[in-house]
């Protein structure tokens, strides 16, 4: 039995292994995830293999080795979400999202950093060695928030797309704050004395991580796009490209010290255009499955390990300490996003209702990052107390907020109803009036940073497109294009499933209700004549308006962890309207 | 005339130029249909031809703004001021007056049952047959039908909207 020889990749695939069947396991039992999402669920899997190994080995079970955190299991999250993200509305609400990801993010780093430090004053803690630059270092550490988890719960709960690309949004470009925070914190703490100019280099430093980090991000992305203008004739590599370029853009910035996070989404987003212009559509779909696989497979083996690496003896367990951090993680959140929106009300044209804020200020979930960054601490007296103080923290959020946050969704929603349901006259004419106000948007070029899209568009069809774009030919005006895409996709997909007449995908409805039913129809007839208003009818049509009438464009996340980009709601409804125009012409 | 700001109207034909790409002063239906939102929107053609005026295949600048002036949001101090000047374009009398006229096709004054029947159809999925289609048209048309005509009137039209909050949700932002 040579074990040796294959331990270590025998290990690795026996972890993928277990999360993968841990995840089919979930879905066999169809009630569990609407309950609790699967994040908790990959964290109690974890929790229980922590055990059995602790059980076992009678000593603390391998911690999740904070590198391979970093440059193996983030990346192909980031990358995912970077290359499905939505630019509209993501660009909309840029600085929405740059807000409240640096500066609420700035804010709860020394809110919680401060007030901590006020604690540990108190003598009956006996916290007095901690001092305000470890206090300050683990806020930094702890008051960001997590793509990772803040996805995957928001993958349960269905909010509106502005509010899932502002939480997503900014839980992504935080990093670059919280790098800068984390490491100039943990420099100041070596340091023997500091002076006001390090301060001001440490916020120097801020810019160039960020800024350094998208203009790496950008040369990555214009180099793959450029590379894949000549792969012509090797489609059968040209995924590939996608991937090396990506990480090497995340790599490169992590070896300068840039956010590594930043840049990878600068990648993705810069070459996704052209890249998906020069790729065969074959290409294409192996993209965004790999992509999707990779990231869900990362996804899974972070919980799970966060599971396994709770358990242990790296804790030690000062409960005053850690209920106060708790609290004002909670509280300094919630403060945060209290102002900053009502800085953003009123400069914005979209305002953040109060359900939105609280949505927000409660979706702000800490994940793996801050258990990774953590455990990358310099090794101090105190060490134990912040792991302790993370753990709990994360946990906390994961579980209790996580699976708490949807029946408090939908709490507001029943609170904010009407006390009248609407009658089928004006949930018709709502509608149209929605309809009418989002194509008035769409002509009135309303959505601020018009200026900028539309100089980027004049720098991409004069120069861009030429130089990383293998065919370009006459460009054809938008419409023209989306059209001729969404319909070949939809031949395409009608081909394959062997039907070329037009079948209705949904259920069908014909049959459901009072409205269709053939011994019924005379009844209708006579019933049209009646003046009485039958409340059964009424719930019928009701529920067919509310199933049928095409949504607006802001309303469901056009990007989903678990779906393909095409198949969205949107995408669905995108399809539908056009061909019908097409029918009626 | 409401006052529009001079930042506003320097946008709005920053905008007006960008959409019209034969650049001849005058925006015709092809360059709004180039905005591919637009073509993915149920109500996209009426909408553009809310633009154009009667019989007209061009619409200048002036007529675009007039359009889009229907839009501004009500500031509460035109509430009360000129109670005897002509109504404001952005009123909640004209802003209700600009979608009955999409629905009402033939400028009767009336939504008859067929036209609120051809927007039922460009609102919905395709999962609806038309007789359910109809039930719904019927059911709509005698909940805010009044006088007995079987249509709906512009009156009955404001009505049936009195709970809702038009000022706000026919209301656009124009940049400060």
């Amino acid at each position: 039995l040579d074990y040796q020889h294959v331990q270590v990749p025998f290990e690795i695939t026996l972890w993928i292994m277990l999360a993968s069947l841990a995840k089919i396991g979930f879905h066999l039992y169809s009630k569990l995830p609407s309950v609790v999402p699967e994040s908790c669920l990959l964290i109690f899997v974890g929790l229980i293999m922590g055990g059995i190994i602790y059980g076992l080995n009678d000593k603390s079970p391998p911690v999740m080795d904070s590198d391979i955190f970093f440059l193996y299991l983030l990346p192909p999250i980031v990358l995912d979400a970077g290359y499905f993200m939505p630019s509209r509305p993501f660009f909309e609400n840029i600085g929405t999202i740059l807000l409240y990801a640096v500066v609420g993010t700035i804010w709860n780093v020394f809110g919680i950093g401060f007030s901590l430090y006020g604690i540990c004053q108190v003598r009956a803690f006996h916290l007095q060695d901690v001092s305000l630059l470890h206090n300050l270092l683990f806020g930094s550490l702890i008051a960001a928030v997590d793509p990772v988890a803040v996805l995957a719960v928001f993958e349960e709960i269905h909010v509106n797309e502005k509010l899932h690309i502002l939480v997503f949004g900014e839980s992504l470009l935080n990093d670059a704050v919280t790098v800068v925070l984390y490491k100039l914190f943990r420099s100041f703490c070596e340091m023997p004395a500091i002076k006001t100019v390090d301060v001001f280099a440490g916020v120097g430093k801020f810019f160039v991580v960020g800024i350094g980090g998208v203009l790496v991000g950008l040369t990555f992305g214009m180099t793959a796009a450029f590379t894949t203008r000549f792969t012509k004739d090797i489609r059968v590599i040209e995924p590939l490209f996608v991937f090396l370029y990506s990480y090497l853009s995340y790599l490169t910035a992590e070896m300068f010290h840039l956010s590594g996070i930043v840049a990878i989404i600068a990648c993705a987003m810069g070459m996704k255009r052209y890249v998906e212009a020069n790729i065969s559509l074959k290409s294409h779909t192996t993209v965004k499955y790999f992509m999707k696989m990779w990231s869900s497979v990362s996804d899974t083996l972070i919980f799970i390990f966060l599971g396994v690496s709770t358990i242990g003896e790296n804790h030690e367990w000062n409960w005053p300490y850690i209920c106060f951090t708790l609290i004002f993680c909670l509280i300094w959140r919630a403060l945060g996003v209290l102002v900053l929106t009502f800085f953003v009300n009123r400069f914005h044209v979209n305002t953040v209702t109060s359900k939105d804020q609280f949505i927000i200020a409660y979706g702000g979930l800490r994940g793996a990052i801050c258990f990774s960054l953590v455990f990358l601490l310099p090794d101090f007296h105190r060490k134990k107390l912040f792991i302790a103080a993370t753990t709990v923290v994360i946990l906390f959020t994961v579980f209790v907020q996580g699976m708490t946050i949807r029946p408090l969704v939908d709490l507001l929603h029943v609170k904010r109803k009407r006390e009248s349901a609407p009658t089928v006259g004006e949930q018709i004419h709502i509608r149209f009036l929605d309809h009418l106000l989002a194509g008035i948007e769409d002509i009135s070029g309303h959505w601020g940073q018009y200026y900028w899209k539309d100089k980027l568009e004049y720098l991409n069809s004069k120069y861009l497109q030429k130089i990383l774009l293998r065919e370009y030919d006459q460009p054809k005006s938008s419409i023209v294009l989306l059209y001729e895409k969404l319909e070949r996709k939809h031949a395409i997909e009608l081909a394959e499933a062997g039907q070329l007449g037009h079948a209705p995908s949904h259920p069908s409805l014909l049959c459901s209700g009072f409205l269709c039913s053939n011994s019924d129809r005379t009844v209708i007839t006579d019933k049209k004549s009646e003046d009485t208003l039958n409340p059964d009818v009424l719930e019928n049509i009701q529920e067919i308006l509310a199933r049928n009438l095409y949504r607006i464009r802001r309303t469901g996340p056009a990007y989903s962890r678990h779906r393909l980009p095409g198949e969205t709601e949107p995408t669905e409804q995108a399809k539908e309207i056009l061909i019908l125009q097409r029918r009626s012409l | 005339r409401p006052s529009v700001s001079h930042s506003q109207i320097t946008r709005l034909y920053s905008r007006f130029t960008s959409l019209d790409k034969g650049e001849n002063g005058t925006l015709s239906r092809e360059d709004f249909q180039r905005i591919p939102e637009l073509a993915i929107n149920p109500l996209g053609d009426r909408i553009i031809n809310a633009f154009f005026p009667e019989g007209e295949d061009q619409v200048n600048f002036r007529g675009f703004m007039r359009t889009l002036a229907h839009f501004r949001p009500i500031e509460d101090n035109e509430k009360s001021k000129d109670q005897n000047g002509p109504e404001p374009l952005n009123s909640r009398s004209n802003k209700l007056h600009f979608a009955f006229r999409l629905y009402d096709l033939d400028k009767d004054d009336k939504i008859s049952r067929d036209e609120l029947l051809q927007v039922l159809r460009m609102m919905v999925g395709v999962n609806i047959s038309d007789e359910q289609l109809g039930s719904i048209a019927d059911r709509t048309i005698q909940e805010a039908d009044q006088d007995g005509d079987s249509a709906i009137s512009f009156a009955e039209f404001v009505k049936v909207l009195e709970k809702v909050d038009v000022e706000q949700k026919m209301s656009i932002r124009f940049l400060h």
